[in-house]
């Protein structure tokens, strides 16, 4: 397959439940699969999503997750963009450092998406919202 | 969606079939603490084989029904992690410390027999 040439559109997932994380985790499965992904970083790639959903539906309640192909020089990647109008981080610096410590990962996940991605960015605003951009690259 | 939890002699085996959500878990493992106590159980056997993703939730979760198990006396076996899991959870940081895990389901009877056999005989 060659995978310059393909071109996927965007799938735009809406975030409220449950059932909406596993929909997202397949969903990302399916798209970095159709890059060409191999199977542990379409893994991590669900993993990610499980993390970025769940916060939605905690913190915020509802949301989307956009998953959207990327191109660098050649090299397809898969965009994950998770965003929501919930509350807001008020600390997000806080919230980075909080990992998944002997707590067990009380925190929101956040340092380990960004660990296991290739780019991460996050906006917050208190009263506004939240809006995730990661980025996973072939390998 | 219900886990099938099947009794094999002192021993409960939970095989997890499908995607599972965070409510499911919650309720697989609630039903395993109450199952320990319904049927005396010594060890619990969870299969993961099925899950193509475990992530922070399911990795506390799972840490989660090993104590509440242990609390009632019995022991935890995880098995079935695939590889790509595993990878993910290094990753993570995920590392399910302090819960026993195995193989597969052949391998987890074994290590709950054995566990079992040597309790006993500590007690003689």
């Amino acid at each position: 397959m060659n995978c310059e040439s393909l071109v996927v559109d965007d799938v735009q997932l809406p975030i409220s439940s449950d059932l909406d994380l596993v929909r997202a985790r397949e969903q990302g499965r399916v798209l970095a699969g159709k890059l060409g992904f191999q199977q542990s970083d379409l893994t991590l790639v669900a993993t990610a999503i499980s993390e970025l959903a769940r916060n939605i539906v905690r913190y915020a309640r509802r949301g989307e997750i956009i998953l959207r192909q990327a191109q660098d020089g050649g090299v397809p990647g898969i965009v994950i963009i998770a965003r929501d109008e919930g509350p807001g981080i008020p600390d997000v610096n806080r919230a980075m450092e909080q990992g998944y410590s002997t707590s067990g990962g009380l925190g929101l996940g956040l340092p380990g998406v960004r660990r296991i991605m290739d780019k991460f960015e996050i906006v917050s605003e208190v009263g506004k919202g939240t809006v995730v951009t990661a980025v996973k690259w072939k390998r | 969606m219900a886990v099938p939890i099947l009794k094999q002699g002192p021993f409960l085996i939970a095989s997890i079939q499908s995607a599972l959500t965070d409510t499911d878990l919650v309720q697989l493992r609630d039903a395993l603490v109450g199952k320990v106590g319904s049927y005396r159980s010594r060890g619990v056997i969870v299969d993961v084989t099925a899950l193509d993703v475990l992530d922070s939730f399911a990795s506390r979760t799972l840490r989660d029904l090993a104590h509440m198990i242990r609390l009632r006396g019995a022991e935890t076996v995880i098995v079935g992690i695939q590889p790509e899991v595993a990878f993910t959870m290094v990753r993570l940081g995920l590392t399910l410390e302090g819960v026993a895990t195995a193989l597969d389901l052949e391998e987890g009877l074994f290590y709950l027999n054995e566990k079992l056999s040597s309790s006993q005989q500590s007690t003689q």
